[in-house]
């Protein structure tokens, strides 16, 4: 890290300007090829893992560019915390969710990409024309005072814009938590309400537990009963029923975790006969 | 190390992003692609910063990620309301302003 820092101030020696361009030139195939890559896999996982090594290699390029403190607030808070959270709704929606290939608006690909060509041609244009000079170091922009640098800076010239940013934060927080927030429908089942329940049902003892005089006792294999045939109260509802004799196979998760749009359920599973009545 | 190769990098990963932006369908992922343009410019303002010597463009940068931070977990929270109502993450079905 020191020294990536260090080479962010090529003042020195002809060596140090090396390692600059071929740490700059590794990150950017390395982001650019991440960044094409999150617009073309077609899994939504997949995009934030690319999303993760472009934002790493930013972390860098900020680290040698003397803005350590945006490196290590890109690493702590993008990758670590902003990240987190798209998997976090990943794994809510489904893991497996991938987008579908189908054009819904006609030439809508081409289109977009006839509008990236002409914004690329546009910003480059606008680049190549501004007059973009080389690096001028300061005090300001070394390693050691960056930090007290932008402490001084926030709190002084940008102390109105970072109260602002507290506002901001906070009315996110509660706009997340609104709009999270579901009311119930029905009221919340006490105790009576679900010893009533267990009676009516006439099933009053516990369910039995999976995998019973099956092969495997995994979570997902039904247990056999005493006539051979399977239970499906040993199942959670949650969980596919499979074969309890059958050996374990892998199972892609496009098969078992599918969610279609239409009904919103799990796709029944081909090794089961049946589906389950109360699912 | 001149800073216009950093800000043709932080160009080409802006349009990168809005392709993405333009393309896919699932609003995840769409989302993802707007943090990939946001990063992209603050790769500009650190570049810029660097180039004028002073440190008022990695403020700005700074703020422009507390703000991404926000975003994400409202525009996330939204997404999430959408999902339990439609049982869908695609932008193509959340049409119902559409007629």
């Amino acid at each position: 890290m020191t020294h990536i820092l260090a080479a962010g101030h090529n003042t020195g020696t002809n060596t140090d300007f090396v390692a600059t361009e071929t740490v700059y030139w590794i990150l950017a195939i390395g982001s650019v090829g991440a960044a094409l890559g999150m617009i073309l896999v077609r899994r939504a996982v997949h995009c934030a893992l690319m999303l993760a090594v472009v934002m790493l290699c930013l972390a860098t390029m900020y680290a040698m560019q003397g803005a350590p403190f945006l490196a290590f607030v890109q690493i702590i808070v993008y990758t670590g915390a902003v990240l987190m959270l798209f998997l976090f709704v990943l794994m809510l929606i489904g893991i497996s969710s991938s987008d579908s290939i189908v054009e819904t608006i006609k030439g809508q690909r081409m289109a977009a990409g006839l509008l990236a060509a002409g914004l690329l041609v546009l910003l480059i244009l606008g680049i190549g024309h501004a007059a973009i000079g080389p690096a001028t170091l300061s005090n300001a922009d070394a390693g050691a005072n960056n930090l007290p640098g932008i402490a001084t800076l926030i709190f002084t010239t940008y102390v109105f814009p970072f109260e602002v940013t507290g506002a901001l934060l906070i009315t996110a927080a509660i706009g997340a938590m609104v709009l999270a927030h579901r009311e119930r429908a029905t009221p919340r089942p006490g105790q009576r309400d679900l010893a009533a329940r267990r009676l009516a049902s006439g099933h009053l003892a516990p369910d039995p537990p999976p995998g019973v005089y099956a092969l495997h006792d995994a979570a997902d294999r039904p247990a056999l009963l005493p006539d051979g045939t399977t239970s499906d109260l040993s199942v959670s509802s949650a969980l596919s029923p499979r074969d309890p004799n059958e050996t374990p196979r892998f199972v892609p998760a496009d098969e078992t975790l599918q969610i279609t749009a239409e009904t919103g359920g799990r796709e029944p599973d081909p090794v089961t006969p049946s589906g389950r009545a109360d699912s | 190390m001149t800073p216009v190769y950093y800000v043709a990098l932080s160009v080409i990963l802006f349009v990168i992003g809005g392709v993405g932006v333009l393309v896919r369908r699932n609003a995840i992922v769409v989302f993802m692609c707007i943090e990939l343009m946001l990063n992209a410019c603050n790769l500009a303002f650190v570049a810029f910063a660097r180039m004028h010597g002073n440190l008022d463009g990695q403020v700005i940068a700074f703020f422009v990620m507390v703000v991404a931070a926000a975003e994400v977990v409202v525009g996330l929270a939204i997404l999430m309301a959408i999902y339990r109502a439609r049982r869908s993450a695609s932008v193509d079905d959340a049409n119902l302003l559409k007629y």
